[in-house]
């Protein structure tokens, strides 16, 4: 169900979609059984469509992921990374509304 | 914009049966359902208390089906989180981030939060060790040995459930004697991967400065002497703060900031309810929600009957 417009994550293509990426990216790390990570996902969905072309809003499944999960200490989900330039410039974890990840995003637009 | 009869704010069991009644009472209820929908029984696994369920049922299930049964009835449940309530004039008004309501009638619902030990060590470590929840983040720490942190029943039922990823739980409470039931407290005491740390008060949790959780430094109280408990993760399940930012200044609250609750459900507003942990800490059971969520809801219909036929023309000073 998610948005086209969101893109899946892996450890195989981290480097060259978020560390190298031109745009800042937005990264949900989710798994299947984490509940509050299901109630994140249509937020996602809807950030994907709100900032299609200026930023690259992903998800990286970390259960299937663990090389990155365990690059950035990962230990609680969801958790929200915003990168830029290849460094974490935000990071909220746990549930967050639409409007406070906006914020975020906005400053680094 | 029209104006509600009754909106509802919060969806765990208080919020949803107060959503079922006044819905039966076709007072077409509005539900915001906040950031937390389903409120804390969205975090715990089997409910075994729950009347009914003989064999116990799963937290995220009884609130789905409670969500759908308010829904079969009419009630209408939005997402958003409500960022001010003016309560001053009437109808009330409800703001949310996109949209603003207005109603005759309202039923706070909000709830408690899990709350902090508030070290700035553990500040820093949440979602890199420190949780509040052992369902969402349990599964990190496979293997691995951690701490609860708290003396109750969330605390031994956060426990016992770690214990089926952890290598060892150690339950660090700062009493001598667990606050929790008896029957959780045998649970605990039987589970061979527990051990207890009495008397114990977190001073610290290491390590902030690397981004990761590696022991929890504890001063016991009777003797006080340091030891450093080495941990991968630690779990703080010491109680519950009441939701009730939004109403200060504006409802009667008790020192702890719970709403305070007269003649039922009745708040100092006359309009206003309340039910559920936001305004209880005694009870704070799935089941005591979810009584004065109806309660609220018999308590708002019979207000609203008392208000004139043109409810949009009603002028009330507060």
């Amino acid at each position: 169900m998610a948005s086209e417009k969101v893109q899946t994550l892996t450890d195989t293509n981290f480097e060259q979609s978020v560390i190298k990426a031109n745009q800042p990216v937005l990264v949900d790390f989710w798994a299947e059984w984490c509940g509050p990570c299901r109630r994140l996902a249509p937020t996602i969905d809807e950030l994907a469509t709100d900032y299609d072309g200026r930023v690259v809003i992903g998800k990286l499944n970390v259960d299937e992921n663990p090389a990155i999960q365990s690059r950035y200490s990962i230990m609680g989900i969801p958790t929200v990374l915003i990168f830029k330039g290849g460094e974490i410039v935000e990071q909220v974890v746990g549930l967050a509304d639409k409007s406070a990840l906006k914020k975020l995003i906005d400053k680094h637009i | 914009m029209s104006d509600r009869r009754v909106i509802i704010i919060g969806s765990g069991p208080a919020g949803l049966t107060a959503a079922l009644y006044t819905a039966r009472a076709n007072l077409k209820p509005l539900v915001i359902e906040g950031l937390e929908a389903g409120g804390q029984l969205m975090l715990t696994t089997m409910v075994e208390n729950w009347p009914g369920h003989q064999d116990g049922v799963m937290g995220p299930d009884l609130m789905a089906a409670m969500r759908a049964q308010a829904i079969r009835f009419g009630a209408e449940i939005i997402q958003g989180n409500v960022e001010t309530v003016d309560l001053s004039a009437r109808p009330f008004s409800i703001k949310l981030s996109d949209a603003e309501y207005r109603t005759h009638s309202l039923i706070i619902a909000t709830g408690a939060s899990a709350r902090l030990l508030g070290l700035p060590s553990e500040r820093a470590l949440i979602g890199h060790g420190v949780s509040t929840c052992a369902t969402c983040d349990g599964f990190f720490f496979r293997g691995k040995p951690i701490a609860v942190v708290g003396g109750g029943d969330s605390a031994m039922e956060e426990a016992i459930f770690l214990t089926k990823f952890a290598s060892h739980v150690t339950v660090v409470h700062r009493r001598d004697t667990l606050r929790a039931s008896k029957i959780m407290q045998d649970k605990a005491f039987a589970n061979p991967k527990i051990s207890f740390e009495w008397n114990a008060e977190v001073e610290e949790v290491r390590d902030a400065g690397k981004g990761e959780v590696s022991a929890l430094v504890i001063r016991n109280s009777q003797s006080g002497e340091r030891k450093s408990l080495p941990v991968d993760g630690v779990f703080v399940a010491i109680g519950h703060n009441p939701n009730t930012k939004l109403f200060q200044g504006q409802l009667d609250m008790d020192a702890n900031g719970y709403l305070v609750t007269h003649t039922g459900t009745r708040t100092n507003i006359p309009g206003v309810f309340a039910a559920g942990d936001v305004q209880d800490h005694v009870y704070r059971q799935a089941i005591t929600a979810a009584g004065t969520g109806c309660m609220a809801a018999i308590d708002a219909e019979k207000y609203l009957e008392g208000l004139p036929q043109h409810l949009g023309e009603v002028q009330v000073s507060a």
